[in-house]
């Protein structure tokens, strides 16, 4: 960590389509580890918001418990956000969301907050399909109590002294797959350049929207038998595809134009262009998906963008069809439609 | 790119934009730090080993350094460097035994001095502790040639002169008074083992134009006439004064004017003010005393009605700038006739050498300006230096200095037979600045404060006496805030390559945007690459050995660093690391193997 916050110095730098610099997207001073990976996840949401000139106040920051869970702490410092109970996460997300789904939602957990306690929170989140982008910072192991194997650990990948972890590791991004999820990447903390765009695509997404992001913990987990540290991640970094947030505004110009790349229409009109790094990955095919994932390719190799992508799904308030207009919006009548409407609801189930 | 090499001395030493521009290379970041501890004593000595008069300078400096300084560009205000130079000298504690003392016994070695100015008062000061028998040949009835006879003593006081001066009389250098040298080969003649001379450039230009003679009487040449001013011999002007020309010396003369019974006082220039030559506080401080500016007026003849002058008559000048604010067009617009009493020509002034005989071995260019080595300030005649004005015309008096220090050198090597550009090079010395997690041996916070102002003495007060001080000199507030405004830009970012593991940390928490992990390619590539362009290129590009996880480099702009440190605190290995750096400027005194007291 560092021991005074950042200066507040924008003079020098550029201004989005609302006037702020990136400063106005920043917030506390961050009291994880100096080099944890996590500040730099934060550091893409930070830019990933200018970038999508979206004010501060239209976002809603939702975490749990855990070193992951603190970093809410860390960006966009005016906007609104819970720091809740350890793996609660999207049960407070839902009931925000459902109240008021005009804001972005962004949840922010950990390997151990999502794939131990709060398994089956992620779990039923990804089935209700809610409107939210999903940060999974994994890092193998439990930072906040000195470094236990999380649920995500690969086998033979050890503590600091050594010992190995003998038990299956959770595939967040497979769960996420085979529960209906209809946004799931995997990425790397150490590489903004996939990062931020990935951000970009998954606030803009109508629905859930996973992003699983190899964060390492550079106190317990960053050692020569980590299969999560800086070293090993780079070694085996292997980027499938290259997304591409264009907003609406932007519209198609020259500089896009017959690039090869795979455009698909986001809801809100913007688009997202898919450029393979790899040969014939297909984003939209679940079954080449999972397979990619659990077959891993043999040979060890982490493979990361936007692995999944489907546009088609309604969220959870088209399904449930709850009002698009956020309740603080509803005038007082049509909240309390009166002692008439209630009696006539309680009719329906005499 | 090549990776930096940063073992050149010159790499940080260009970082620390003061001291790179600083003629002296005053470690100036040092001497802040020093003041914020309250150790004035040290602040002022360590001034005084560069620049030798730190309580002169400390008010009339022409500031090199601070439109150089590094806040400035994260800001509007660079830091008062120059108000916090004499802070060190106001609050010091007696410092006559600090300061380099004479000798036991000399060398032998007789050096003569012509002109007891800044140039030669330095080369006495450098030299007079090894031994050497310097004696000062000085026109004038005081030492401290155009610092007493052109600044005027309500910008500097005559103690502080006489002070720091003093200091330089006690390591026994002779200054001898009303000695105006008639001849160079009459000196010589006298057996010296070297000659310096710094006599300045005492000849002010004249303005050959209709009517100068017959106005002659009420027509100064503005350094004569603060001269005059200085040692007493005018105490008045008419009510009605212009002023021609508007460098520094313009901006003396009109203030002086207004002390001297003078109330309608205006400067004309010929150009719009961003071609003016004085320096933009001097501006300030005349306009602040109500003295008018008139730009794109040019002289066309002194009017003279009855033998006597009544005013002036200018050319209306009208100019086209391009886009880069050049004269691209002169026009004139017709003219206009302003009355006026007296009028003091402030428009430049040349070196004149009469007194230096043209068969003495000494080559003169086709202007009559002696050629002068840049480095070594040697003339084509062995033994003879110049420094000061009178070796590259006018300049300031820190630049006087600096050639002072250099000349001191050249004339040590010439006395021990040494070859002249045989000199020490620069260094730098590194040293970490870290004291334990997150404590650095600097305050490296920023502080957001802006720059202090100087408080003055009353308009009226000050109009009423020609030898009152304008400047207070700043309070315990002003030092304790403005202290804090410097960036500490000799704590530098030490980068170890082998350390990095690109965890991206130092590139999230700069506050200025000025790093990046990128993969190698060209400079410009590479300026381009960083999210805030390093486009500034007068300052380097960082780059380092590659990284060793993926081949990349890291990269950092000098331009915007704050030397705050987050880069190091965040740092996982201390790849990044702050370091003190002390750079190694050689005096005479390092060349003869000795330290001086100080």
């Amino acid at each position: 960590m560092t021991s005074m916050p950042k200066p507040f110095i924008d003079k020098h730098l550029p201004k989005n389509k609302l006037g702020l610099t990136v400063r106005n997207y920043e917030g506390s001073m961050s009291t994880l580890c100096a080099g944890c990976g996590h500040d730099s996840v934060t550091a893409a949401l930070v830019q990933a918001f200018w970038e999508l000139s979206l004010a501060p106040e239209s976002a809603a920051k939702v975490s749990g418990i855990g070193c992951s869970s603190k970093t809410t702490a860390y960006f966009m410092g005016q906007s609104h956000g819970i720091n809740c109970v350890h793996g609660r996460m999207p049960s407070v997300a839902t009931g925000a969301n459902a109240v008021n789904g005009d804001l972005h939602y962004i949840g922010i957990s950990g390997d151990g907050d999502s794939l131990s306690i709060g398994f089956g929170q992620f779990a039923h989140a990804i089935r209700r399909n809610l409107n939210m982008l999903y940060i999974l910072e994994n890092n193998g192991v439990y930072g906040l109590t000195k470094g236990q194997f999380s649920a995500a650990a690969d086998i033979g990948s050890t503590t600091k002294k050594g010992v190995p972890n003998e038990q299956t590791p959770i595939d967040p991004c497979i769960q996420a797959l085979t529960l209906g999820a209809g946004f799931v990447a995997r990425a790397f903390s150490g590489d903004k350049s996939q990062l931020v765009p990935l951000v970009k695509a998954a606030l803009m997404h109508k629905g859930f929207a996973l992003i699983d992001v190899i964060s390492p913990c550079v106190t317990f987990n960053d050692h020569a038998g980590s299969t999560k540290s800086y070293a090993h991640t780079y070694k085996y970094y292997h980027p499938l595809v290259h997304t591409d947030f264009v907003a609406h505004a932007e519209e198609i110009t020259g500089e896009y134009a017959d690039d090869g790349a795979m455009r698909v229409t986001l809801h809100d009109g913007g688009e997202l262009r898919l450029r393979k790094t790899d040969t014939d990955y297909d984003p939209r095919d679940k079954a080449q998906a999972i397979e990619t994932l659990m077959m891993n390719g043999g040979d060890g190799e982490i493979r990361t963008g936007l692995l999944y992508l489907n546009e088609d799904m309604p969220d959870m308030h088209a399904a449930n069809k709850l009002p698009q207009k956020p309740l603080n919006q509803l005038p007082y009548e049509a909240l309390n439609p009166g002692k008439a409407a209630l009696a006539s609801l309680q009719k329906r189930y005499r | 790119m090549k990776p930096t090499d940063t073992r050149d001395p010159d790499y940080f030493h260009k970082v620390v934009d003061c001291q790179w521009a600083c003629p002296a290379h005053t470690p100036v970041p040092e001497y802040i730090r020093l003041i914020a501890q309250g150790k004035f004593t040290e602040a002022y000595l360590v001034n005084r080993r560069s620049n030798v008069f730190p309580g002169i300078l400390g008010r009339v400096c022409d500031r090199p350094c601070e439109p150089a300084c590094r806040r400035g560009r994260v800001e509007e205000e660079p830091v008062a460097i120059c108000r916090l130079k004499r802070v060190a000298a106001d609050n010091r504690d007696e410092v006559s035994h600090l300061v380099p003392q004479k000798p036991a016994a000399t060398n032998g070695k007789k050096i003569a001095l012509v002109g007891a100015g800044p140039a030669s008062l330095t080369v006495a000061n450098d030299l007079a502790p090894l031994g050497y028998e310097c004696t000062v040949f000085e026109a004038h009835h005081r030492p401290g040639g155009l610092m007493i006879s052109n600044i005027p003593s309500f910008r500097l006081p005559e103690e502080v002169l006489d002070t720091e001066i003093g200091y330089i009389e006690n390591m026994g250098v002779e200054i001898r008074l009303n000695s105006r040298i008639e001849s160079l080969k009459g000196l010589m003649d006298e057996g010296y083992d070297a000659v310096f001379i710094g006599s300045g450039a005492p000849k002010g230009k004249d303005l050959r134009i209709e009517g100068r003679d017959e106005a002659d009487a009420n027509i100064h040449i503005g350094i004569d006439w603060l001269e005059s001013v200085a040692f007493e011999h005018v105490a008045k002007i008419g009510k009605r004064v212009l002023i021609i020309g508007v460098g520094n010396t313009a901006m003396d003369c009109c203030r002086t004017s207004l002390r001297l019974g003078a109330d309608d006082v205006k400067v004309m220039a010929r150009k719009p003010r961003q071609f003016f030559k004085a320096s933009p506080w001097e501006l300030e401080d005349a306009e602040d005393e109500n003295v008018e500016i008139i730009v794109n007026h040019s002289p066309k003849r002194f009017v003279v009605e009855d033998g006597k002058l009544t005013g002036m008559e200018f050319e209306l000048m009208e100019y086209e700038l391009d886009e880069d604010g050049e004269i691209t067009e002169t026009r004139k617009a017709g003219t206009t006739i302003i009355p006026c009493d007296d009028v003091i020509l402030a428009i430049g002034q040349e070196n004149a050498f009469p007194w230096i005989e043209r068969d003495l071995g000494i080559e003169f260019d086709k202007w009559g300006v002696p050629v002068v080595d840049e480095t070594t300030h040697a003339s084509s005649l062995p033994g003879v230096f110049f420094g000061g004005d009178s070796a590259f015309g006018p300049k300031n008096i820190i630049w006087a200095v600096e050639h002072g220090h250099q000349a001191a050198i050249s004339i040590h090597k010439h006395c021990q037979g040494e070859a002249l550009d045989d000199r020490l090079p620069r260094g730098v010395n590194l040293a970490s600045a870290k004291m334990g997690v997150n404590e650095w041996m600097y305050s490296n916070a920023y502080d957001g404060s802006h720059r202090r102002d100087m408080p003055l003495v009353e308009l009226e007060a000050r109009l009423s006496n020609r030898k009152m001080e304008v400047e207070l000199g700043f309070d315990a507030e002003r030092i304790k805030t403005e202290v804090q405004r410097c960036l500490n830009c000799d704590v530098q970012t030490v980068f170890e390559a082998p350390l990095c593991k690109e965890c991206d940390a130092c590139l999230d928490i700069c506050p200025v945007d000025c790093l990046a992990i990128v993969p190698d390619g060209e400079e410009a590539a590479l300026r381009a690459s960083l999210k805030v362009p390093a486009a500034n290129k007068e300052q380097a590009l960082f780059v380092s050995q590659p990284l060793k996880d993926t081949g990349r480099v890291m990269i950092k702009d000098e331009n915007l660093c704050l030397h705050c440190g987050l880069c190091a605190e965040r740092c996982p290995t201390a790849a990044w690391d702050m370091q003190d750096a002390d750079i190694f400027i050689p005096h005479v005194d390092n060349e003869a193997g000795k330290v001086a007291a100080e």
